[in-house]
């Protein structure tokens, strides 16, 4: 890890919940493990109690949509939010916090905007995180179409905006949970540090 | 500087299917009924494998007018098939842009001795296997993902657990052995050396593998996740049951509560009967799909 401070500078244990209705949930718990956080995998409300971030990965957007109405997890997620508790998403994630579904984040976006399996690529991309650009891993991915004032944009893959960031919540439209990058992440883990030390 | 279908592109694909249902549709009304219900994919066919076993004759590649027609009703990824060794058909179904190909033995095989050399597509390839050796046979010509077979089209569970325990026993076993000795293991199951090695030192598959072939109940898609599969495919045991739309939401319910019994419960009641079944092993040799291919 290329000396990314240790989120847990602040010497509590942090524990993240990964949302596991489905999609590549396992990918993202592996990485919040190598980083030094403590992992739980979220498929009904009270599986929320207690945690301090949650990620929400990638997966088949419309399965997830699905499985969140079938557990009732939309408010608990949107008081999740309210609370300060920092959300990450991932792709299909990004999909769920949006405007169009839980409404989490200020930005709308468009499904599958890259085009079917064939148009995936991979591509260097520069999130000004210390150590250059990650190797970005784009899967059938969306891209962020609209935002509100508040979203910062963070990076953009030919004129698109594919990663962004509005208070307490990421967003990126790509895979960081696929490759042995665990910067994004590192940067996740520090805002749940920071919100915990915030709270307490 | 965009690096299109790379390996990790292709395989990446099948992690975000995890957790998730891959249906059998033969048309529109069909396919959406599938995503409503929570499909993570669709396998796009004329005819579902019990219908293949009924009507008999060679079974090839779908219309691709049908196909289309699918990719049209949905917006989640769509996979067809292609008969095995049978690298045209998988040509044609990369111009068609679908989102993976599966290699199947359920179509009638168009080689008998060799498999698509599936490095040179875009379009991601699933493979069946019925052991370790097969599986990384075909990741070895380029697979991004393995379905254990299973007996397709029979609503019979047995085949399906054989070959996973098959894959899983095997992956166990390779990590206690030493250099010299997985040299011989893979000599031993006629599977690439280096492949060999990967999965003794990681003790997984370095591809993502589902279950498919006989999963008819929620109990059945729990069984397997229990058993080590990453996800189930559907096929016959859906649109041949009394009640499709319940029984699919029923069976993603399943797969992603397959630890909590009171949920596969749940997902269980009021579902109707059941896909008319076959028993397995009453089959003749001729009769089986899963001794196609090597």
């Amino acid at each position: 890890m290329n000396g990314v401070p240790s989120p847990r500078a602040s010497g509590e244990q942090i524990t993240v919940g990964v949302l596991a209705l489905q999609g590549d949930f396992e990918a993202h718990g592996a990485v919040l493990k190598r980083l030094g956080a403590e992992v739980r995998e979220v498929r009904v409300p009270a599986d929320l109690d207690r945690l301090d971030g949650l990620v929400i990965p990638g997966g088949e957007s419309t399965t997830i949509t699905l499985g969140i109405e079938r557990e009732q997890l939309g408010d608990p997620l949107r008081a999740f939010h309210a609370a300060g508790k920092p959300i990450f998403g991932t792709c299909a994630g990004l999909i769920m916090l949006d405007r169009d579904h839980l409404g989490i984040i200020d930005v709308r976006a468009e499904r599958n905007a890259f085009g079917r399996q064939v148009r995936s690529f991979e591509a260097p991309l520069e999130l000004g995180l210390e150590g250059g650009p990650v190797e970005a891993i784009f899967i059938r991915a969306p891209w962020i179409a609209e935002h509100g004032p508040s979203v910062e944009i963070l990076a953009e893959v030919e004129g698109h905006a594919v990663a962004a960031r509005e208070g307490s919540v990421l967003v990126v439209a790509f895979h960081p949970e696929l490759g042995d990058d665990d910067r994004v992440h590192a940067l996740f883990l520090q805002s749940v540090s920071d919100a915990r030390l915030t709270a307490a | 500087m965009r690096d299109e279908a790379t390996f990790k592109v292709k395989a990446g694909l099948a992690e975000m299917l995890k957790g998730g249902v891959i249906m059998d549709v033969i048309d529109q009304e069909q396919a959406r009924i599938a995503e409503a219900a929570g499909a993570c994919a669709v396998m796009a066919l004329e005819r579902v494998p019990s219908d293949i076993r009924r009507d008999g004759g060679v079974a090839r590649m779908s219309d691709p007018e049908m196909i289309q027609s699918i990719q049209e009703a949905v917006t989640i990824p769509v996979m067809a098939k292609a008969r095995i060794g049978h690298f045209a058909e998988a040509q044609v179904l990369e111009a068609l842009e679908v989102d993976y190909i599966d290699e199947s033995e359920v179509l009638t095989p168009a080689d008998e001795a060799n498999h698509i050399d599936k490095w040179p597509f875009k379009v991601p390839f699933v493979c069946g296997a019925t052991n370790l050796g097969e599986a990384l046979r075909r990741i070895g010509e380029g697979a991004a993902m393995i379905r254990s077979k299973g007996e397709a089209g029979t609503g019979d569970i047995v085949e399906a657990v054989r070959h996973l325990r098959t894959i899983n026993g095997e992956i166990k076993r390779l990590g206690g052995l030493s250099e010299a000795e997985i040299a011989t293991a893979a000599r031993d199951n006629a599977a690439p050396l280096e492949l060999v090695r990967a999965v003794a030192a990681s003790g997984r598959l370095p591809v993502v593998m589902f279950c498919a072939g006989g999963i008819a109940t929620p109990a059945d898609a729990s069984l397997v996740m229990q058993l080590g599969a990453e996800g189930v495919f559907v096929g016959s045991g859906i649109f041949k049951s009394a009640d499709p739309e319940a029984r699919a939401a029923a069976i993603v319910e399943a797969t992603t509560h397959y630890e909590v019994p009171e949920r596969v419960l749940r997902a269980s009641e009021g579902l109707g009967a059941a896909m008319d079944s076959i028993e397995s092993r009453k089959l003749d040799e001729s009769e089986l799909l899963s001794n196609r291919g090597w």
